[in-house]
């Protein structure tokens, strides 16, 4: 075992960086000093600990939920062009912290909040005067539909001028709401401008200072705002024309003011590609607050600090039940592991029971280990009575499967893989649309590192899809004849040693991040961290190659045979009962009804794996009840239902999203998933 | 105290008199442990290691290292040990270069060993990027380079140590051409995209060595793919705002020589949008006062020869204030606080200052608005003033430099330059001053000496004219141009006061010598002085009749050599302008040979000089003149009637009004 504890010292150092970042954002204060100079109010979350996070992270969580569903404010898909495909991609791209649910960004001007000498034309992007323009009091101006959210971080438009009209009195700028719009930009309170005329910037006053050249009638002209240092710069044609104003209030609208007739300008919003390298400029930002984090001294309390984090890592890896790292890490820090072998091993044995469908002997373990556990939470048996019943459909769950003609081992679907990461994306509706799209990725994870990841992930999976096809009936029940596979053979060849050992495989990076992205698994992640996953299109092996193995026989209910379809039905009826005897003692429930139905629904379906609700059978699906049993388990022995890392994460996702709400523009550069390799 | 301190000295050097004794040892095995006790003991201790060059190590491990019988770990541990004495004083270095190190180490190259071959070179780069060494070492033997080359798929070691190896002994055009000439290029441009920073940083580096000022390597760059990708894009990456500054720095310095070659145009985008810019932020306070200087230093070249990148410059980024800021070393803060910082900001005050002139002189050579944007900075003026009598010869030449751009304005001229009597330390500045700051200040002094410019009356009063004269004499055409070109705009509209004392204190000598100066320019600009002297008519008799002779000596001399048409005309112009004259025009009439060559030029393809010859006549015979009847007649015999009969049908319409003009004085 030598060599894990060798690869455990290099791996630390990775975990670090992400680590030392969640533990100061837990200690808010840090958080304040670091990021903003307003006060951040954390106190509640930094020492009462953990416990004031989940107040705020039931909020959370709804909001997410909601962003979830919804995601972006969905044009009929007839008006939806490309153009504003363009621009959705473009500003989460740029923005991507900002919830738009919360705080929508700026996509044109607003036909509401404008001076009548202005008219809007080609979708509200265009702007025109249409006064008598004689002087300064027939200026008009028009707002954004929408101010600029502190979660841009840096936020850039760009206005084109298409015409300078008679005088080119133009001016681009910013406002707050409220600000008279019988002016240009710049000449009232809380109002800011750069003027074509005369190349002066405005900032809340009548007289301007010498600030840039003038512009005319094709030059582009930008504006872009830094809200963590609260200050301003233009662009024109592309260059930067330094700072024009400093200490901004919050809450802007992009805003610009037009004077003499003729004048017509165009805003970019994010519609086209901006002229300026706004990106490159947002890099520099993101280098700086990343070196910021990176740099901050955690004190001279050095060694706390190492303990701490070692207690998170050790205490990540026993709650998943990698009991071999666990035991390798703890050696090599020379620390103590709270829960002994056993019980570590009992929990590794229930999970991968589930993971490989067998719930039925999964339930059974879990009432022989743990007596009492599942009387006690009737709805964790109800949700894992009706998997089983799922599992039955599936051909998988050992009762129907010791009715079908089969060799034991082939039960086990996930072969020698270490079975209990929690994989993400098990959520996520796309999974089984071939994955073609998902714009809303939030957190940038690209399609080429989630097709190397799911091809590491799943490497049983695929060879056992495509040992099915070989002609040696023998071989489909042994996942070591993936040797023989040629489809898939790289990455996983590059695994197929490890699979030997659950402790290998766990060592893995990328299981690391499954824990922490598990969207499915609402509870371990507080919900606060939505993580989708795209699956290349091609790779339909993935999910389904192991229900073709299962079913290889044509993928028949309960692997075709009489007697399990018989059993299953019994079963069905069983579980019916179960649903109406929990109705009588605890009520109604619309999740389990639902639940129900949709499981009973298979059986309606001629091939119920190509049918509306055969997501079901998927057995990515398996996962959140994996952890939601793991979970219940450690709970019952006293144990945190939830590892610390992942608490540790939730919080500093939180604190995040706190910072963006009291405008704290650095949030949009400490994103939690940078620090997730 | 002083007794204690003497024995640790001898206890010192009897250690390390015995650490090179054990070099000595006949047992090979107690020699391997000799060096790498050696080795721990000189780390980071610069005593120890003078200590062991003094007491002769340098030979003996040379020697073994040199021996084929010494086994490799005794080899490659004496290269250690070397490289280790090369990280010393500079002082170390001299040492192991006189004990011919560099042979040596070369030599160790060719073995097959890549253990043995990155300690060489490890040592070879520590000796080669001391100043003190001489890079033509590198050059000596020719078989060195295209081995390096061949060295460089070895490891990263080797490519690391060989590019900085390169990019410190590229120092002239020779050593580009060597390097360029053994495929430089193609063999470094794939370590742009190496894993490692180290070797992708000094790879960069040979880069922008190998493009400065070099038409060739540039023109190649440009066409070179990395993994697929332009090289001017792969630089564009490394100027991305999250690079390391250095890494931006030297990116965009690769492609300003690129530009500057010719290799680039100056409207392209990664110049507009990219190096520019990124020059432009390395100016800021943001950076390093080595950084502000390399940054201020680059764009200063990128932008000197295109109005269009100066202006752009001008509105970037506030430059032209940022720039003030190099003006404030040290701060009077440092000062206070901190000693140390006091010493860097002393030790860069000189180098910000001379780099923010160099720009200013960039930015303001051609553009009007951008000049007075400059001389309305913040006590631009006096800053210039000051930096012309400092004692760094750096900063005075940039700041002759900055005045010289800024003295092309004529409305600086008549204002700013006039208020702050900058004649006052230019002349000072012209007293001794080496050749380059010379021909700055004299060009600057050249438009000071312009006839609108109000210093152009105390200038003449301080005796600038022995000095100009002086110039005249000068080696350097540069010098010996602004000399005469200065005098040129000296003489114009000038008082006979003045004039006379050109000509005297020039003399008739040397400005003959001008006349035959091997560069154009300076005889354009003695013809043009002879025009301006030979103004109106009282001037012309008084100093035709002083150096008459001489004066139409030259002129014949001129108009009868090989000679441009520009150089023609204006010769014939001081013709015309000595037919002006009352007494000076019998120097034309009498002189039938020259009479027959106005008549010739009269008839030359050339209209400019049909014209100027022309003119020359038409003064010749102009009616209001003493003895106006006898020339007339003399020139009617000489057929020049029917000459200007025959001009006054010319197409050009210029030539046909002269013409006419010329025949109606026969008519009156």
């Amino acid at each position: 075992k030598q060599k894990y504890i060798h690869r455990w010292t290099t791996l630390p150092r990775r975990l670090c960086s992400c680590l030392q970042y969640i533990l100061l954002l837990i200690r808010g204060c840090h958080t304040t000093a670091i990021f903003s100079p307003q006060s951040l109010s954390l106190s509640a979350y930094s020492s009462s600990g953990l416990t004031g996070f989940w107040i705020e992270e039931a909020i959370i969580k709804k909001k997410t939920e909601e962003l979830g569903a919804g995601s972006l404010p969905l044009v009929d898909p007839g008006v939806y062009n490309y153009q504003e495909q363009d621009l959705n991609e473009r500003l989460k791209r740029l923005y991507p912290a900002v919830n738009e649910e919360e705080t929508p960004l700026p996509r044109s001007w607003s036909p509401k909040d404008k001076y009548s000498y202005i008219g809007l034309s080609q979708n509200n992007l265009r702007v025109h005067y249409k006064g008598h323009g004689k002087n300064h009091k027939d200026a008009a101006s028009v707002r954004a539909t929408h101010p600029i959210p502190a979660a841009c971080g840096i936020y850039y438009f760009e206005v084109k001028i298409v015409s300078k009209g008679r005088d080119g009195y133009m001016g681009i700028g910013l406002s707050a709401q409220g600000v008279n719009m019988n002016r240009l930009p710049g000449w009232d309170k809380h109002s800011y401008g750069y003027h074509g005329d005369d190349g002066h910037s405005f900032c809340s006053s009548g007289t301007g200072h010498p600030y840039g050249p003038t512009f005319t009638t094709g030059d582009v002209i930008g504006c872009c705002v830094n809200l963590i240092n609260n200050t301003c710069f233009y662009t024109k044609n592309g260059i930067s024309l330094g700072v024009a104003f400093t200490d901004l209030p919050p809450n802007l609208y992009p805003t610009v003011g037009l004077q003499t007739p003729g004048e017509i300008v165009d805003a970019n919003f994010g519609q086209q590609p901006f002229v300026f390298d706004i990106e490159d400029y947002m890099s520099e930002w993101r280098a700086k607050i990343h070196g910021m984090i990176a740099r901050f001294p955690i004190g001279d309390r050095l060694g706390e600090w190492q303990a701490v984090l070692q207690n998170m890592v050790s205490s990540y890896l026993v709650h998943h039940g990698y009991c071999a790292t666990a035991t390798s890490f703890a050696r090599a820090t020379q620390t103590m592991i709270q829960e002994d072998q056993t019980s570590i091993k009992n929990r590794q044995r229930i999970q991968k029971l589930v993971l490989a469908g067998r719930v039925g002997e999964a339930i059974e373990a879990t009432q022989q280990l743990y007596p009492g556990l599942l009387e006690r939470n009737p709805n964790l048996l109800f949700v894992l009575k009706c998997r089983q019943f799922v599992e039955m459909v599936n051909g998988t769950d050992s009762e129907v499967r010791c009715l079908a003609i089969r060799s034991p081992k082939s039960q086990d679907s996930y072969p020698g893989s270490p079975n209990l990461s929690p994989r993400h994306g098990a959520s996520n509706p796309h999974l089984h649309t071939g994955g073609t799209e998902s714009p809303t990725c939030s957190n940038g994870v690209t399609p080429l590192k989630s097709k190397n990841r799911s091809s590491i992930k799943y490497p049983s999976a695929s060879s056992s899809a495509s040992s099915s096809t070989s002609s040696s009936p023998s071989s489909i029940n042994y996942s070591e004849s993936n040797s023989s596979d040629s489809t898939k053979s790289q990455p996983r060849s590059a695994n197929s040693t490890q699979e030997t050992s659950d402790s290998e495989m766990e060592i893995e990076a990328e299981h690391y991040s499954n824990g922490v992205v598990d969207g499915s698994s609402a509870r371990i992640m507080n919900g606060t961290y939505k993580h989708e996953e795209i699956l290349q299109p091609d790779d339909n092996s993935v999910g389904n190659g192991v229900l073709d193995e299962e079913c290889s026989n044509g993928r028949q209910l309960c692997g075709g045979n009489q007697a399990a379809t018989e059993r299953m039905i019994q079963f069905g009826r069983e579980l019916q009962a179960l649903n109406e005897q929990l109705c009588r003692e605890y009520g109604k429930n619309a999740a389990h009804k639902k639940m129900l139905q949709d499981a009973f629904s298979l059986l309606a379906y001629s091939d119920p794996w190509n049918c509306p609700v055969g997501q079901q059978l998927d057995p990515t699906q398996r996962e959140s009840l994996c952890s939601a049993l793991n979970s219940a388990i450690l709970e019952s022995q006293n144990l945190p239902k939830h590892p610390p890392l992942m608490l540790a994460l939730g919080q500093a996702t939180a604190c995040v999203q706190l910072m963006a709400r009291v405008r704290s523009g650095s949030c949009s550069f400490a994103r939690v998933d940078n620090f997730l390799h | 105290g002083s007794c204690i301190l003497s024995f640790d000295i001898n206890e010192v050097t009897a250690t390390s008199r015995h650490y090179v004794d054990r070099l000595f040892d006949p047992d090979p095995q107690k020699v391997l442990q000799g060096v790498i006790d050696m080795k721990n003991a000189v780390i980071g201790n610069n005593k120890q290691k003078a200590n062991l060059i003094v007491l002769g190590a340098v030979p003996r491990l040379l020697y073994l290292l040199q021996q084929s019988s010494s086994g490799l770990d005794l080899r490659t541990e004496c290269a250690v040990v070397l490289g280790s004495l090369a990280m010393g004083t500079e002082n170390n270095i001299k040492s192991l270069v006189d004990c011919h190190i560099i042979p040596a180490l070369l030599q160790g190259l060719l073995s097959p060993e890549l253990i043995f071959i990155e300690a060489c070179l490890r040592c070879l780069r520590t000796v080669f990027i001391s100043p003190v060494t001489p890079v033509q070492l590198l050059y000596t033997d020719p078989t060195v380079i295209p081995h390096l080359m061949s060295l460089l798929s070895s490891s990263q070691k080797t490519q690391e140590y060989i590019t900085q190896i390169f990019s410190h002994c590229c120092k002239t055009s020779d050593h580009q051409t060597v390097l360029f000439n053994h495929s430089a290029v193609q063999h470094i441009a794939p370590l742009l995209i190496s894993p490692s920073y180290k070797v992708r940083m000094q790879a960069l580096k040979c880069f922008s060595v190998l493009a400065y000022e070099n038409t060739q390597v540039s023109m190649t760059l440009v066409n070179v793919l990395v993994d697929g990708e332009p090289l001017s894009q792969v630089f564009v990456r490394m100027m991305q705002r999250d690079q390391p500054v250095e890494m931006q720095l030297t990116a965009a310095k690769c492609l300003t020589f690129m530009c500057r070659a010719g290799a680039i145009q100056t409207e392209e985008s990664c110049i507009v949008l990219k190096t520019l810019p990124c020059l432009v932020r390395m100016c800021s306070k943001d950076h390093l006062l080595e950084e502000r200087v390399d940054g201020a230093e680059t764009l200063a070249y990128l932008i000197e020869p295109d109005v269009e990148l100066q202006r752009i410059a001008s509105t970037t980024d506030h430059l032209v204030a940022m720039l003030a800021d190099y003006f404030k070393y040290p701060s009077s803060v440092s000062a206070i606080t901190d000693i140390k910082r006091l010493d860097h900001d002393l030790k860069h005050a000189h180098e910000l200052r001379q780099a923010a002139f160099k720009l200013y002189a960039s930015l303001g050579s051609n553009d009007e608005d951008i000049r007075k944007k400059i001389t309305d900075t913040e006590n631009m003026m006096d800053r210039i003033v000051s930096g012309l009598s400092e004692s760094s010869i750096k900063v005075r030449l940039a700041a002759v430099r900055c005045l010289h751009s800024l003295s092309r304005s004529v409305q600086q001229l008549r204002t700013s330059f006039h208020d702050h009597a900058v004649w006052k330390p230019l002349m000072k500045l012209l007293q001794n001053a080496p050749d380059d700051v010379l021909i700055m200040a004299s060009s600057t002094l050249c438009n000071l000496l312009l006839e609108f410019s109000p210093s152009k009356e105390p200038i003449l009063e301080s005796g600038v004219i022995e000095l100009l004269c002086s110039l005249t004499q000068s080696d350097s055409p540069a010098l010996r141009i602004n000399g005469i070109w200065a005098l040129m705009n000296m003489a114009f509209q000038a008082d006979q006061k003045v004039k006379v004392e050109i000509v005297g204190c020039l003399g008739t000598e040397q400005l003959f010598r001008l006349l035959s100066d091997p560069d154009n320019s300076v005889l354009m600009k003695t013809l043009g002085l002879l025009r301006n002297l030979l103004s109106t008519r009282p001037h012309i008799d008084q100093i035709m009749s002083s150096h008459g002779k001489q004066i139409m000596q030259a002129v014949t001399l001129i108009l009868e050599a090989e000679q441009s048409i520009e150089v023609k005309e204006q010769t014939l112009c001081i013709l015309a302008n000595i037919a002006d004259g009352n007494t000076a025009k019998d120097l034309i009439m009498t002189n039938d040979d020259m009479l027959q060559k106005i008549k010739y030029y009269m008839s030359h393809s050339s209209v400019k000089l049909q014209l100027a010859a022309t003119f020359c006549i038409s003064n010749l015979i102009w009616n209001e003149e003493d003895g106006s009847q006898e020339r007339q007649d003399k020139l009617r015999e000489l057929g020049f009637v029917d000459v200007l009969h025959k001009l006054s049908q010319a197409s050009d319409p210029n030539l046909s009004d002269r013409a006419k003009t010329a025949m109606q004085q026969y008519l009156a």
